[in-house]
């Protein structure tokens, strides 16, 4: 009964205060330019909790952007390994959903689902800042449906 | 460099090749010995989508698109240098309308993009009160590139032999208004630089770039105009409506930071009157002529003054409607060179700030590593804590 009442309030928390941290694979910078928007004031998602952070091991959701090249695919896992559980990624832009424009490239892998698993994809080039929190509160919805973990 | 070089108190700092919010990732191989930066390594190529080979299988409409894409800040540079070169190979000229509505597009594209850096290099020197303000009125900008173009980051304006949509009056009042409220910022922004002791402490004298040195390394854009070389293709090889415009360039003697800053906050004042002036003479006609899809064998060169200066393609076409090849040469990899020389001599401390100086703008996630060669220690470091090092080191200094 305790533990489970420890996990509620885990959760709780958790959704209420999410750390981001941002992986740029090789996209154009359109979209991270944007993702970088919603945190200055016209969009400020710092209101549900949700900050930008430098450092994998102090987030709970990797924000990729961009067609993952040859060049960052082990960096890619790196970073995926070292952000500590329970983890969710967010693939920002049409780049990240499926290589869009690149998708045949001879140095492009593709979407980011080839390599790590994704929760939510946000499709547009670039989407647009209130898109990205669509995607950051349908993520939160998500990991408040989602079975108590431990 | 071997590790043979390195005696025991040189380290080797790797910077990168991950700084997610801004720019293709480069990696900085940075030799230190105590404070001091003795040799710098750049290492690019993080980003490579193989954007010139995948333009020789493509048609050159597609290709606008792809062209579009290669930059998310400056994607307008890039399409005008793409439609420029093609419509140079077809000798077509785009309607006298078009050029001007280029010129809008791509000035405001500059303020935009200036706006932008002037937040990431106060976000840099620990300044992020300055960073949030600017971005807040970077948003003008922006509402107003989506109210013409239909979007916010890539505006799908140019077209070979023309632009794809026109301004009619109430566009070109709302664009006016909107310069009115960015005019008085910049200029309270040029203030705010001189006066603000935060910026100067961490800005002047900081990343000292000579103008003989820009000039050897061949520094392009803001960066060799903060060192005093006149160098903006705007002017010396005019494009679009450039000729028929009346601005000037903006120099600085200083080659520092500080003046890197204070160009880019000038330049805004410029870009407003540069797109004054070309909505006041938008000529009548039309914004687009028709072109062949299919390209006889040819070559051309094609260069932009893009924000972040002079950008190259280079195109050969034969034939066909796909080109035989195409390059690209974006500003930063200029400017790379002569970043190198500035960071070599200089304190591990302002590496962030210089690294941002010339605009390539590292950002929160970046990670460097840390080889302690006579430890064999191995330590990693993200860009966040780099700059936590920099300002603690400046409160002791």
């Amino acid at each position: 009964m305790k533990a489970k009442l420890a996990d509620k309030i885990l959760k709780w928390a958790r959704t209420r205060s999410l750390w981001v941290t941002h992986f740029n694979t090789g996209g154009c910078n359109g979209c991270d330019i944007e993702l970088v928007a919603i945190f200055t004031p016209r969009y400020d998602v710092e209101r549900f909790g949700i900050m930008l952070k430098g450092s994998p091991r102090h987030a709970d959701v990797l924000a990729v952007t961009g067609p993952v090249t040859r060049q960052v695919r082990d960096r890619l896992l790196t970073i995926y390994e070292q952000i500590p559980e329970p983890k969710h990624v967010i693939a920002i832009g049409t780049c990240a959903v499926s290589g869009a424009p690149f998708w045949d490239g001879y140095n492009v892998i593709g979407g980011v689902d080839k390599i790590v698993p994704i929760d939510v994809y946000v499709p547009g080039c670039p989407p647009r800042p209130e898109a990205i929190i669509y995607g950051f509160k349908k993520l939160i919805k998500k990991m408040e449906a989602e079975e108590d973990i431990e | 460099m071997g590790m043979g070089l390195m005696s025991g108190s040189m380290i080797k700092v790797v910077i990168g090749p991950q700084h997610p919010a801004l720019k293709e990732p480069e990696r900085f191989i940075i030799e230190v010995e105590g404070e001091q930066v003795v040799q710098v390594t750049p290492r690019i190529g993080y980003v490579h989508r193989g954007i010139e080979k995948a333009m020789e299988n493509r048609t050159y409409i597609q290709n606008l698109y792809l062209a579009e894409r290669i930059c998310g800040i400056c994607s307008h540079a890039h399409t005008t240098c793409y439609v420029q070169a093609v419509e140079d190979l077809l000798s077509v000229e785009a309607p006298p309308r078009a050029k001007y509505i280029r010129t809008v597009i791509a000035e405001l594209e500059r303020i935009h993009s200036h706006l932008l850096w002037l937040g990431i290099l106060a976000h840099e020197v620990g300044f992020d009160t300055f960073f949030m303000y600017v971005w807040r009125d970077r948003e003008v900008i922006m509402d107003l590139l989506e109210e013409i173009s239909g979007n916010r980051v890539n505006y799908a304006m140019n077209t070979i032999g023309g632009v794809r949509r026109d301004l009619d009056q109430e566009k070109i009042s709302k664009i006016l208004k909107g310069l009115e409220v960015i005019e008085e910022k910049a200029k309270k922004y040029i203030q705010m630089i001189q006066k603000e002791p935060t910026i100067l402490k961490r800005t002047v004298g900081v990343g000292y770039l000579s103008s003989i040195d820009a000039v050897r390394y061949n520094a392009v854009g803001p960066l060799a105009r903060a060192s005093g070389v006149k160098r903006d293709v705007r002017k010396d090889d005019p494009y679009i409506a450039y000729d028929d415009i009346s601005f000037n360039i903006v120099t600085r003697d200083e080659g520092d930071c500080f003046s890197r800053m204070m160009i880019r906050a000038e330049e805004i004042l410029e870009s407003i009157n540069i797109v004054r002036e070309a909505l006041s003479k938008l000529p009548v006609g039309d914004i687009s002529v028709k072109t062949r899809l299919v390209i006889p064998p040819s070559e051309t060169v094609s260069r932009v003054e893009a924000p972040r200066g002079e950008l190259i393609h280079y195109a050969r076409s034969n034939g066909t409607d796909k080109p035989e090849r195409y390059k690209i040469r974006a500003p930063t990899l200029a400017n790379l060179k002569a970043l190198c020389k500035m960071l070599t001599g200089i304190y591990l401390a302002d590496v962030p700030v210089i690294l941002a100086g010339i605009d390539p703008c590292f950002s929160c996630m970046d990670r460097m590593q840390i080889i302690d060669c006579e430890k064999k220690e191995k330590q990693s470091w993200t860009l966040d804590d780099l700059r936590r090092y920099a300002r603690e080191w400046y409160q002791k200094h």
